[in-house]
């Protein structure tokens, strides 16, 4: 320790308070020792698979003081529309918003890489006073002239719907005088969660859709609804499509490009991943131009291959799904022995999940399920009462599910669990390692991908590396 | 130089005068505060506005220190927005007791509480008003950190002044400490320093002392406040210290930070306990190489009156003795230097000393104080076609960059892609590096520290210059 004289008590002290504060627990909820301290209120957000009988209620806003792992409106807009790289970003707020979104996500794009950068109109006092339209109006210009953008989004952000900015007119006015789309995100972080923030972005995604006719469309094409291409997983469906004969029109938004979005009205068929930020523009596209939509998951073998007979399936074209199953035979017959060690090696280990959607828990889960490995606790930020009873039903009993958690349940969760393993985003990464366990970032900061077939077996190793790792060892762990 | 001016002149006009801003060198006001607050032992900070920038903030910490950062929110809603944040405030601070039970609740509040009026202040009155009741009511702390005034630096001086302000009391006579305020360094050199002062057995309150709670040891059990940090005691008697030690020549001092006007109200936590509770005040920079190091360790022995120990005169030998074996390889490089205010004019002052030119001095703050005090540090050391930018965003650093040609980029990581776009390597430094690990233990204060930086320097050119080589040399 480094302390010196006058830290010196310190530590004896607070393990006095620590037994103290735990005594005077115990007679608040007696029943419930281990779980004791979820937040009022948060009850049935909670469930544990074959012990309680109440379901799992997701979709409810985050209690004040929490310290909530959901991040806002705002960031679910931009992480939907950001991957569009032939468009110019610009957050009208205070710096920080646009701050600590700057390239965040990988977001790979093979052409123009203008999303990588982070604008602002980083708004001071006396816009804030006076009002920001003017240096709004200001800021396009600019950054218009500078950087020729196919299309602007603006994004709203909380002071700004404070204010009073009148966004919209100012994007009307600048679209018509610099000719491209300009369009009004109005995102602003108070309105709710990240997931109001995907169904505005998706408006406004539609607001470009059947603004172009221009593209060449081939009969057999889909729109890749739902994929960011993190890590080059959109490459790697495109591939795969490829192979069976079909062309993707439009990828939205990873590795997008505004006209492609433009002309996703010509699409035949809406393949929409993981149903949680895209659905509701499917829905929007079927309504408005009758393009039928399928919901897939490209995470794990399984899912993986269904995405691809299912899009066979549609156009009921026999040689296309003969090339289907010839490409899942393929590649099974090297991936299956690939992960052969790995699962040997992780038999029986037993994995946390919290993840963003309800739909990529349930694609982990399986996945996990196939090298070997035991779900013990499934949440997510977003999901809801629905997702949540699909969930439900692919985990064991005894899996601990929650909605909308925070790092004190989440590291009780472990304890009680044992689990070996922790999946999650980077927020989750210090628990799992503070408590000497296993990480794989399954959110938005990875760089290796995760879909796919050579997704699989790079899931497997990198569990396996994490798991397995010796460092461990040198971690005390309180074994109950 | 007619070239330098022309740049100077395209340099000088600070972020306020430009429209737009693209690719800051800056983080907002409660995110620098957040790790002030940190530095309080049994603290849990709560930011007063929306969830999503908590969020954020937790999360950009979280990937520099690689440490739990447990940050609450009181998670405004559409409806608080309109109707004000009071029932939000207390259940947050309901909720923050009964699940962490803090000795500390440090709140900060953001743009949207700001900017919706709410007084903070009378929330923590009325709260401890109907709460007085409870056997352990934590403590409560309030920093005014609305973003559009400043930025993530005047955050943390600002939450540093505001612990100060709340908890100093005046009670009982000058005791035998000193006050060090340590600006924003690593947790590693927060040990190096609390090493030093122990060394001149000088009993001392560093503030804000987050060296364990966002660098700690791997845990056998889930801490929901990390042990460590400045405790409320210390900070209570900060006003009987005989002395404060203030590291940095800017802190939260800034006229301009995009405030309407500069009501000359600021005061850093050093000025506070002067001109209320009369401590005397030494104001030194952050000692970074041996002309900064010189300073801080002569304060040091002119406060207590000891002379400086053997181990630190022995470290100083040992550096100048690397000085010498590394000055070819810095010798006239040209660097540009970037980050917070008092950080550049630290990394520049070295810089100077040991012959590297810093061509380009960047800071995103706008304090409108950094070149004045870059002339004064430096002295005779001072580059005189120096290029000074305030409010810099680092879009506008790559512009004057392609001009300025510089050999070598010194500041946190989000300067990288400049460096790989421009093939010259970079030493990353300072806050924030999310592209490598072990953030928390860089180290560059003091002549120990100092010594670790220049060889981080030169081995960096050397490994460039290995790299572009044809030849494979086996010695440099
Ligand atoms: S609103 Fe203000 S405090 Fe919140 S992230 Fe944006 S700049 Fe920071
Ligand atoms: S200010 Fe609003 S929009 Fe910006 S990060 Fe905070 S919650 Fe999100």
């Amino acid at each position: 320790m480094t302390d010196n004289g006058l830290y010196g008590f310190k530590a004896e002290m607070r393990s006095m308070q620590i037994q103290s504060i735990t005594k005077r627990q115990d007679k608040i909820t007696p029943k419930q020792k281990s779980m004791a301290e979820y937040l009022e209120g948060r009850e049935n957000q909670i469930v544990t698979k074959g012990v309680d009988s109440h379901e799992l209620v997701g979709g409810k806003p985050s209690v004040a003081g929490s310290v909530s792992q959901r991040a806002c409106v705002f960031c679910g807009s931009r992480v939907v529309l950001y991957p569009i790289a032939d468009a110019l970003h610009l957050v009208h707020g205070p710096i920080g918003c646009a701050s600590y979104t700057w390239d965040i996500r990988g977001a790979l794009s093979s052409g123009p890489e203008l999303h990588r950068s982070s604008f602002s109109t980083d708004l001071r006092e006396k816009n804030i006073v006076f009002g920001g339209q003017d240096k709004l109006y200001q800021a396009l210009h600019e950054l218009i002239d500078k950087h020729h953008p196919k299309a602007a989004f603006v994004y709203s952000t909380c002071i700004v719907g404070v204010i009073g900015d009148d966004v919209q007119s100012v994007c009307k006015r600048v679209q018509k005088e610099k000719d491209i789309p300009v369009i009004a995100v109005m995102a602003e972080g108070f309105q709710g969660s990240k997931k109001d923030g995907y169904k505005i972005a998706c408006d406004a995604l539609f607001s470009l859709v059947g603004t172009d006719e221009s593209m060449e469309v081939s009969p057999l094409s889909i729109n890749i609804l739902g994929d960011f291409n993190l890590a080059g997983e959109l490459w790697m469906l495109e591939e795969y499509y490829k192979k069976m004969g079909i062309q993707i029109l439009a990828p939205i938004t990873g590795d997008g490009r505004v006209q492609k979005v433009q002309n996703a009205h010509r699409a035949a068929l809406n393949v929409v991943q993981c149903s949680g930020s895209m659905i509701h523009l499917a829905k929007l596209m079927k309504e408005k131009y009758g393009i039928p939509f399928i919901k897939v998951s490209y995470f794990g073998i399984e899912d993986m291959s269904d995405a691809l007979y299912e899009v066979a399936k549609f156009f009921k074209d026999d040689s296309v799904m003969d090339k289907a199953r010839e490409l899942v035979k393929d590649q099974l017959t090297t991936l299956i022995p690939a992960l052969e060690p790995y699962k040997r090696a992780l038999q029986g280990k037993k994995a946390a999940i919290y993840v963003g959607g309800a739909f990529k828990a349930i694609s982990l889960v399986k996945a996990l399920r196939l090298i070997g490995m035991k779900t013990v606790i499934a949440g997510t930020q977003t999901g809801n009462t629905e997702d949540y009873r699909l969930l439900k039903t692919i985990c064991d009993d005894g899996c601990i599910m929650v909605d909308d958690s925070n790092p004190v349940e989440l590291s009780e969760f472990v304890k009680q669990t044992g689990a070996d393993l922790f999946i999650g985003g980077v927020k989750e990464r210090p628990i799992a390692y503070k408590l000497g366990i296993g990480f794989c970032d399954h959110n938005h900061e990875r760089k290796l991908a995760l879909a796919g077939y050579d997704g699989m077996l790079n899931f497997a190793k990198e569990v396996y590396e994490t798991v397995t790792s010796p460092v461990w060892q040198f971690v005390n762990k309180n074994k109950e | 130089m007619q070239k330098a001016e022309s740049i100077k002149k395209k340099v000088m006009p600070s972020g306020d005068a430009f429209a737009s801003s693209c690719n800051a060198c800056k983080q907002c006001t409660p995110l620098g505060a957040c790790i002030a607050f940190k530095g309080i032992e049994g603290v849990l900070p709560m930011l007063h506005g929306s969830q999503g920038c908590a969020t954020y903030i937790r999360r950009y910490l979280i990937s520099h220190f690689r440490e739990p950062v447990d940050i609450a929110s009181s998670n405004f809603s559409e409806e608080t927005t309109i109707f004000g944040g009071n029932k939000n405030f207390n259940t947050g601070i309901d909720n923050i007791i009964k699940q962490y039970h803090p000795r500390v609740i440090a709140i900060a509040s953001t743009c949207l509480s700001e900017t919706i009026g709410e007084d903070v202040q009378r929330l923590i009155y009325e709260y401890q008003e109907t709460h007085n009741w409870m056997p352990d009511l934590p403590v409560m702390i309030f920093a005014s950190t609305p973003s559009y005034q400043g930025t993530h630096s005047e955050g943390f001086h600002e939450a540093v002044f505001a612990a100060v302000k709340t908890l100093a009391e005046a009670f009982g006579p000058v005791g035998d400490h000193i006050n060090l305020f340590s600006n924003m360094i690593s947790p590693e050199d927060i040990r190096h320093l609390k090493e030093i002062v122990e060394d001149f057995s000088i009993p001392a309150m560093l503030f804000p002392d987050y060296s364990d709670t966002l660098d700690n040891t791997s845990w056998d059990s889930y801490r929901r406040i990390p042990d460590g940090g400045t405790t409320v005691d210390e900070l209570k008697r900060s006003a009987q210290a005989y002395a404060s030690v203030e590291l940095g020549y800017i802190l939260n001092s800034g006229g301009m930070n995009g405030r309407i006007k500069d009501n000359g109200t600021k005061q850093s936590a050093g000025e506070y306990l002067k001109n209320k509770f009369d401590v005397p005040l030494v104001r030194t920079g952050l000692p970074v190489g041996i002309l900064e190091s010189d300073k801080f360790f002569n304060s040091l022995s002119s406060i207590s009156g000891k002379a400086i120990p053997v181990k630190y005169q022995r470290q100083r030998g040992r550096l100048v003795d690397l000085y010498i074996d590394g000055h070819k390889y810095v010798s006239d490089k040209r660097a540009v230097i970037y980050g917070e205010e008092d950080l550049v004019v630290a990394l520049a002052a070295f810089a100077a000393e040991i012959g590297i030119k810093p061509v380009l001095c960047a800071s995103g703050g706008e304090s409108g104080k950094l070149a004045e005090t870059l002339r004064k540090v430096l002295g005779k050391n001072y580059y005189e076609d120096m290029v000074v930018g305030q409010g810099m965003s680092f879009e506008r650093m790559e512009e004057v960059m392609q001009e300025l040609k510089p050999d070598l980029m010194i500041g946190n990581s989000k300067g990288y892609y400049i460096a790989r776009k421009m093939d010259i390597p970079i030493v990353r430094t300072g806050f924030p590096i999310h592209d490598r690990i072990g953030a928390q233990h860089s180290h560059m204060l003091g002549y120990e520290g100092t010594m670790i930086l220049f060889e981080q320097i030169v081995n960096t050119l050397l490994e460039d210059k290995q790299r572009k080589s044809p030849v494979g040399y086996k010695y440099m």
